[in-house]
């Protein structure tokens, strides 16, 4: 190895170093000000829980969170069970206009939010459907049904037909090769699908804070409305644990999945 | 299969098929495609037909977007944002990639591209309001930069335009490093090291095959970056103050504060225009990956 390549390669790394610094330094500095007694952020630290005491008393926020957490998991169950079957059928039957319905798994991820959710408002009302609970959930499953689907057919590629036709073969109906056959295999799928059904109704904002009511509110909608009267040291504690929370179960998501692929 | 397929035996299949999808997608037309589809007629209308004041079909809607010059200069102005993030987010997402792709091997490698990409799945609304304590005025970044600089900085970004970028870029670098790795993992090294032993300097083997090879990578990520920037609105609100007034925020006033639902509808719907033509116009460099 020339000397020069060696130190583009130090560069290189040295590099993505301060990628990945310019990446974790706010959030860091957020989860050590969420321990500082200062309200006004000053330094040096005096540490202290204050803020995580007062967090759990905020009885809004708790709320929020609550109702947050309702509708992810709400959300996680019908986006995988609707998401699960749609993938089985886009897998194992040829048929016209199959390409399309591929297709149209794409809007809804590749639309801004922004317009996704202005004119799920402006339906949901002409509609009748209105704002709150069953909006939401509304909302959240659509946007989060292309995902478990795109994220079983990338595991269902893995799978030999094969074995279904042997297990039909062998007497078993329908139902039968679906849940002893093609199930186990693409269980880590389905439960990375869950994963980030859930985490995409989770920290989903845009489309909550059209499809919410007023009173009632998902806590990144509760986060925003603080953020925008001014600076709270408890949004700074309510933050880290979302930061923290969100990343761990996208680690275990990753690790998970992996795990999956490899056996 | 499909050789001696008949026409009934996929209708039989297309039938089973449909009891599995039909759940799915019916949820989908109703919460996506119908509300896209609704809100293309309610931008045509004077008032919104449910809530008991008279209304009539109108273009006023789209007349104010190209007759006033305001709206049309924040569509502008945030296609000018989207263009500058989308820049600096390849700058510096393209060359991370690499490294990654080429320069790294084996766990680390792994352990560094799960930590460039777990940002971007957790909750963004915090990443951007972390970025808001580090920017302001008497904030950390400041208040260490004293402590170690010998003369007095005051950096006070928050509620500027560099404010928004930075936030936006923080957002959506990781796509960039995604879709590059990915186009650049495939690249066969042996080819690269066959161009150089035959006498290609570094910077044409940059120019001539890695970047012809890894374009529909980069392509693919300016646009997962490009679109959604265009259509934001709580970063510039957070980060940007007076001066994050774009396309977006002003959309959002019209659900949220003017309440003027069918001018709000009009903007999306322009919006969704430009989103549309952008994802046809890079949809050919994208497909050669494939």
């Amino acid at each position: 190895m020339s000397p020069l390549t060696r130190l583009l390669e130090v560069v290189g790394r040295l590099f993505v170093g301060l990628l990945l610094a310019f990446l974790y330094l706010p959030i860091v500095i957020m989860g050590l000000m969420s321990f500082n007694a200062s309200p006004f952020y000053m330094l040096p630290i005096e540490w202290s829980t204050t803020w995580y005491v007062q967090l759990a008393g905020n009885a809004q926020l708790v709320d929020a969170s609550l109702y947050s957490l309702k509708i992810a998991l709400a959300t996680a169950l019908i986006a995988t069970t609707l998401g699960t079957a749609a993938s089985l059928a886009l897998f194992r039957y040829e048929f016209k206009g199959k390409k399309i319905l591929q297709a149209l798994l794409l809007p809804p991820i590749a639309i801004p939010w922004l317009i996704t959710g202005t004119a799920m408002l402006v339906f949901f009302f002409g509609v009748g459907i209105g704002r709150g609970l069953h909006a939401l959930i509304l909302g959240h499953v659509a946007l989060a049904l292309p995902y478990v689907i795109i994220v079983n057919n990338a595991r269902l590629k893995t799978f030999a037909p094969e074995l279904e036709e042997a297990a039909r073969s062998l007497g078993a109906n329908q139902w039968q090769v679906t849940r002893r056959v093609t199930l186990p295999w693409i269980a880590p799928s389905v439960v990375a699908g869950a994963l980030f059904a859930f985490a995409v109704s989770f920290d989903q904002f845009v489309v909550s804070y059209f499809l919410a009511t007023p009173g009632q509110t998902t806590l990144p909608v509760e986060i925003y409305a603080a953020i925008r009267k001014g600076f709270t040291p408890e949004i700074n504690a309510v933050s880290t644990i979302i930061i923290v929370l969100s990343m761990a179960l996208m680690l275990f998501t990753a690790r998970f999945y992996k795990f999956g692929g490899n056996d | 299969m499909n050789g001696n397929s008949t026409l009934a035996a996929h209708r039989s299949q297309g039938m089973k098929a449909a009891q599995l999808l039909f759940p799915a997608y019916l949820w989908l037309v109703l919460a996506v495609f119908l509300p896209l589809s609704a809100m293309v007629f309610f931008s045509f209308v004077t008032e919104m037909p449910f809530t008991g004041k008279p209304w009539s079909m109108t273009v006023a809607n789209y007349a104010a977007f190209f007759t006033t010059g305001i709206y049309a200069k924040l569509l502008l102005s945030s296609l000018r944002l989207a263009f500058e993030v989308t820049f600096w987010c390849v700058v510096l997402g393209f060359p991370a990639a690499y490294v990654l792709a080429k320069v790294l091997k084996g766990r680390s490698r792994e352990a560094i591209f799960l930590l460039v990409i777990l940002p971007f799945w957790s909750n963004g609304l915090v990443r951007v309001f972390s970025w808001a304590m580090v920017l302001r005025s008497g904030g950390i970044l400041d208040t260490l930069l004293n402590a170690v600089l010998p003369f007095k900085v005051d950096i006070d970004l928050i509620y500027s335009y560099p404010a928004v970028i930075i936030g936006l870029v923080h957002s959506y670098v990781p796509y960039i490093v995604l879709t590059c790795y990915l186009s650049l993992q495939a690249i066969d090294d042996s080819v690269i090291e066959a161009a150089r032993s035959l006498g290609a300097s570094r910077f044409t083997v940059l120019r001539r095959l890695i970047i012809p090879l890894s374009l529909p990578g980069i392509v693919a990520g300016a646009v997962l970056v490009f679109v959604p920037v265009i259509g934001s609105f709580m970063e510039p609100r957070i980060l940007g103050g007076r001066t994050g007034t774009f396309y977006g925020t002003v959309i959002e006033d019209q659900f949220v504060a003017v309440f003027n639902w069918p001018l709000g509808a009009a903007l999306s719907f322009i919006l969704l225009a430009v989103v549309l033509f952008i994802l046809a116009a890079a949809s050919p460099v994208m497909r050669r990956s494939a």
